[in-house]
């Protein structure tokens, strides 16, 4: 299906709980509110024609002082690809601050799982429902989320014992 | 001919100094603490056409207990250095340690938030190699480096 | 006259594995229970080589991330470097030439060729059969010459620029080529003879730490790992770029997604990625190396040195770098271990916004837990090798 296609085919199934649409040397994303996110998800996934069996990628993005007239700060972009329609799709949650919370996409994809925690790490933005929100690049004494655009770059904290980690108790969230 | 031909056996007179440096230097036992790029470019020393086992130093061990020469190859982060030094700390004496490459010297040109800038933060560094990452001729001049320096150990130092 | 032994209880053991370990191939860290010797529970813990990309690409020009990008599969480094000029060149909207493409394919497919040279070596070495380490290793010395010939370095070559490649073939290079793409043949022919069908590599590796194809699929899999449970997923095919869709090969699959499969695909790999040099060297065309447009691309030196209009666009390229429009753009390309995706946004300036890297090594290893929960500790050991984790793009 071709990008414009599957904007028209969300548009007409969620209409005004769509934020923003954007599109951009041919391909095409739509911003959501973080309530929405799971039944858009659940929706590109299980609607036959656009059949969306792969979360990509997930990613978080700072905009603070990015220079246009958007409200939120974060952005949380899904990547979404179908491996029998061999088409692509984002999807972007609007965070407006670190108090928003964005429910987890585990139930539906495991590989979120990491994933967020990835974004929590550096973005400090947190996942409603995740069981395992822990920091999974920096080490476990950082303060702060290094990449949001405040914290200064080379802001180097030291890590003064080696880290014991547990094993979750859930293995599911390992 | 002299002292040697009154006894049956042959010997030679040499001091403890020399003797102990010949088998140190010539059969160190590398330990790779190898974290990035550079630790496959060691494996290049390693293998067969650039062979490290000509000087005496193929027998890498993978325990700290059973080596003498770190050799610390690749980023070291703030996550890992606690491990760097706690391996360092494993290790039995002597020991030396060579830093290979541009990023367990200085950081290389990771100057952020994650990357300790130079493995001298943590522990005594004996050789430097430069290059990222540096070639294995490199490598093994680091090694022939720490063999020259420890030609010269004296040891009553040792005590 | 029998003796009934009461049980006894015992406590599960929880066994730590890295980060600073001969098998883990990097800083990878993995703490298992074990009750007795099979791994009841487990965890992975990544980082440890958690080097900044994403920060340290939103400070420096576009062309500049090149060197940075290089050194996150820094198996076959070109790969990942082609992939961050060609996300670029999306973004610009600028098409490199039909020759630029063509050698962006042979050096990525030379790349991957090693990258499954050091992964089947190492994987192997864990498992006791360390001749294969050597054989494959010679191999990869074989491709670093060519490699320094072409660009000066033998691992991280800086070699791709933004509208193509940086210099064209020395002369004499692409016989050598040939006759290093006819050695493959012999060496893969060493190493299969010793491996593929041995005994007891069959046994250790066949049936073990098996995910299916629906959990494959679920964690998002790319890559040897997700083509080994059965799905033909390769990015080069699905959505070609770089010309791809003029070559001919074929996307190995396994059905079992098993350890066995994983490591006997990347032979099959380097078989067809062997193909792909072949028919592209024959498929050469003529042309420019990179683009002849002055505002991407820095102009010829006697131009520079001798017109003020070579001057003055050498200066702007130089001090204020390229400037992508405003907007965002997600590139995917077939990585070695799977698809590498670059998702860029722009703010019109010569830096990035942000850069945000889908790693495949790090979705591929999220399923690692699952793998191996269940089996015994060796078997963990086999199959960390046939994932193919790579701390440098794990962590970036």
């Amino acid at each position: 299906m071709q990008q414009a296609d599957i904007t028209a085919r969300l548009q007409a199934r969620f209409g005004d709980r769509i934020v923003a649409s954007s599109e951009f040397r041919g391909q095409s994303a739509l911003t959501i509110r973080p309530a929405d996110l799971i039944e858009v998800a659940t929706f590109l996934r299980d609607e036959p024609e656009l059949d969306f069996t792969m979360l990509m990628d997930l990613g978080g993005v700072d905009y603070l002082d990015y220079g246009d007239d958007r409200e939120w700060r974060y952005e949380v972009a899904y990547q979404f690809y179908s491996i029998s329609k061999n088409h692509r799709f984002r999807i972007k949650v609007a965070v407006e601050d670190e108090s928003v919370q964005v429910p987890t996409l585990h139930s539906l994809w495991r590989n979120a799982n990491w994933m967020e925690r990835e974004v929590f790490d550096q973005f400090g933005v947190v996942f409603s429902g995740h069981k395992n929100l822990r920091r999974i690049l920096n080490h476990e004494d950082f303060v702060g989320h290094p990449l949001r655009k405040d914290y200064p770059i080379n802001r180097r904290q030291r890590l003064s014992r080696p880290i014991e980690h547990l094993i979750p108790d859930d293995p599911e969230w390992a | 001919m002299g002292l040697e031909s009154n006894f049956d056996q042959p010997f030679i007179t040499t001091s403890i100094d020399a003797v102990v440096n010949w088998g140190r230097k010539y059969s160190m036992w590398p330990m790779p603490f190898g974290t990035a790029c550079c630790a496959i470019e060691f494996m290049g020393v390693v293998a067969s056409r650039y062979d490290v086992s000509r000087f005496g130093a193929e027998l890498v061990r993978f325990s700290p207990r059973q080596a003498d020469l770190l050799l610390v190859m690749g980023t070291v982060t703030q996550k890992m250095a606690p491990v760097l030094k706690q391996i360092y700390d494993q290790m039995p004496e002597p020991k030396w340690v060579i830093s290979m490459g541009a990023c367990a010297s200085s950081g290389g040109f990771y100057d952020n938030y994650s990357v300790v800038q130079g493995i001298d933060e943590l522990i005594p560094v004996d050789v430097y190699v430069a290059g990222c990452p540096p070639r294995p001729e490199n490598v093994i001049g680091a090694i022939v480096k720490i063999q020259e320096k420890i030609s010269q150990e004296k040891t009553a130092a040792w005590r | 006259m029998s003796t009934r032994v009461a049980p006894i209880p015992t406590d599960r053991l929880v066994v730590n594995i890295g980060p600073s370990h001969p098998v883990t191939h990097g800083t990878l860290r993995i703490q298992v229970e074990l009750e007795g010797e099979t791994i009841v529970r487990s965890a992975c813990e990544i980082g440890y080589l958690h080097r900044g990309f994403e920060k340290q690409a939103e400070t420096v020009f576009y062309e500049q991330v090149v060197p940075y990008a290089e050194r996150l599969n820094y198996m076959g480094p070109i790969m990942n470097s082609n992939a961050w000029c060609h996300a670029v060149e999306e973004m610009l909207g600028i098409t490199v030439p039909a020759r630029a493409q063509a050698i962006r394919v042979i050096t990525t497919e030379m790349a991957r060729i090693i990258d499954h040279c050091v992964c089947i070596g190492a994987n192997l070495v864990d498992l006791g059969a360390l001749t294969n380490f050597w054989y494959l290793y010679n191999y990869r010395e074989k491709i670093y010459d060519l490699y320094e010939e072409l660009c000066g370095a033998r691992m991280m070559v800086n070699y791709p620029r933004i509208g193509g490649v940086a210099a064209d073939f020395p002369e004499g290079w692409l016989e050598k080529l040939v006759l290093v793409m006819e050695d493959l043949k012999n060496h893969l022919a060493d190493v299969q003879g010793l491996v593929e069908t041995n005994r007891i590599f069959v046994d250790r590796t066949q049936g073990v730490c098996v995910i299916s194809q629906k959990d494959a699929i679920n964690f998002g899999m790319t890559g040897p790992c997700l083509r080994a449970t059965g799905i033909p997923y390769d990015v080069r095919k699905v959505q070609p770029y770089w010309g791809y869709d003029r070559y001919q090969f074929e996307v190995p699959t396994g059905t079992a997604g098993d350890t066995y499969e994983r490591v006997v695909l990347r032979f099959r790999e380097m078989e067809q990625s062997r193909r792909i040099v072949m028919q592209a060297i024959e498929q050469l065309p003529e042309g420019d190396y990179i683009l002849d447009d002055p505002r991407f691309v820095k102009p010829a030196k006697d131009l520079v040195y001798n017109t003020m209009e070579g001057l003055i666009s050498h200066f702007k390229i130089v001090m204020h770098g390229v400037s992508p429009p405003r907007g965002e753009y997600y590139s995917a390309t077939e990585g070695g271990n799977g698809e590498l995706g670059f998702y860029i946004i722009s703010d019109g300036g010569p830096k990035a916004w942000r850069v945000r890297i889908r790693p495949p090594c790090f979705i591929n290893y999220s399923a690692f837990p699952q793998m191996i929960n269940g089996s015994m500790l060796a078997d963990a050991i086999a199959a960390l090798g046939s994932v193919n984790v790579i701390a440098g793009e794990l962590d970036r």
